[in-house]
């Protein structure tokens, strides 16, 4: 890090911070009975989550976290909305131990999972010993960006990333054309079908 | 000195959430999402200078426009309660918008 000297210390408090934010979101997400307030709420989590990304240095996982998470599927919810209720059922509030007991026990091997993984930044990790240092070696004068993801994603694999963006394409594409749009559309023909009532 | 206006910037995201969860009608949300979105944007901005790269600026200029598309599209929601309304209005549509009664919530 070049950042002053306490950009250590800086960096584990706003993980803090943010991860706090997150939980508080999500608990208020499980909680809520609204839809439109929980479409809200999931937009506001990705937003502080693609921050807690950028955060912790995985700038295009933020990038799609932001764009997809806070964008699209904001847009998506709100669309399928219309063609549901605006409320979700009222539940019985009843203390579930079987659910709390597994979640409780998938945490604590997943926390004991991550006892054996190598330390943030070792050099000796698998990760950093094979094709890793050579990406990050020739970066510099390959490739000549900053960001050593981007060099792997656009240009290392770029036509790896060119047939992911392909698929995505035809994917929303197939989508679309089932959906349809404008006055033909799914959400229009309900529409018609109440009497233009929502 | 830019470690305090992140400081004061997270405090600002902790009271747009707190608006965003108890806001009694559904502008207050999304009045409380769009500020907090502005508000990510300028942290991510102060954060790439916390850290020491300030080409941490381009990502949050895109989530400003992100932000903004989303808050259009989502008022335009509250406002004619479909996407496929053209935002210009034109002299002779055939099918006038319904106005939106607003501010119920459930």
């Amino acid at each position: 890090m070049t950042g002053y000297e306490g950009a250590d210390l800086a960096i584990a408090l706003i993980n803090v911070v943010l991860l706090g934010l997150l939980f508080v979101v999500a608990i208020a997400i499980a909680r809520m009975r609204s839809l439109f307030a929980i479409v809200m709420l999931s937009s506001i989590y990705s937003l502080i989550s693609a921050t807690w990304f950028v955060a912790l240095d995985a700038v295009d996982v933020a990038f799609t976290e932001a764009a997809v998470g806070a964008g699209i599927s904001t847009a998506l919810l709100l669309g399928a909305m219309l063609l549901t209720s605006r409320t979700a059922k009222p539940e019985p509030r009843k203390f579930a131990i079987v659910p709390l007991l597994v979640c409780i026990a998938t945490g604590l091997i997943l926390v004991y999972a991550t006892i054996d993984l190598p330390a943030f930044g070792d050099p000796d990790s698998p990760a950093n010993t094979y094709v890793g240092t050579d990406y990050i070696e020739r970066t510099p004068e390959e490739i000549g960006v900053p960001n050593i993801v981007t060099a792997v994603l656009a240009s290392y694999r770029g036509f790896d990333t060119l047939g992911e963006t392909g698929v995505v394409f035809s994917a929303a594409l197939a989508v679309i054309l089932l959906l349809g749009f404008g006055e033909r559309s799914l959400s229009a023909s309900i529409g018609r079908r109440k009497g233009g009532k929502e | 000195m830019i470690g305090a206006a992140a400081i004061a910037l997270i405090v600002a995201i902790g009271l747009m959430l707190i608006r965003a969860l108890s806001g009694p009608t559904l502008y207050d949300r999304v009045l409380a999402m769009n500020s907090l979105g502005t508000k990510i944007v300028l942290f991510i901005g102060v954060l790439g200078f916390v850290l020491g790269r300030p080409d941490f600026l381009d990502i949050s200029v895109l989530y400003a426009l992100i932000n903004f598309v989303s808050t259009i599209a989502i008022l335009k929601f509250f406002r004619y309660r479909s996407f496929q309304v053209p935002l210009m209005r034109k002299t002779n549509t055939p099918r006038q918008p319904r106005a939106a009664e607003g501010g119920e919530d459930g």
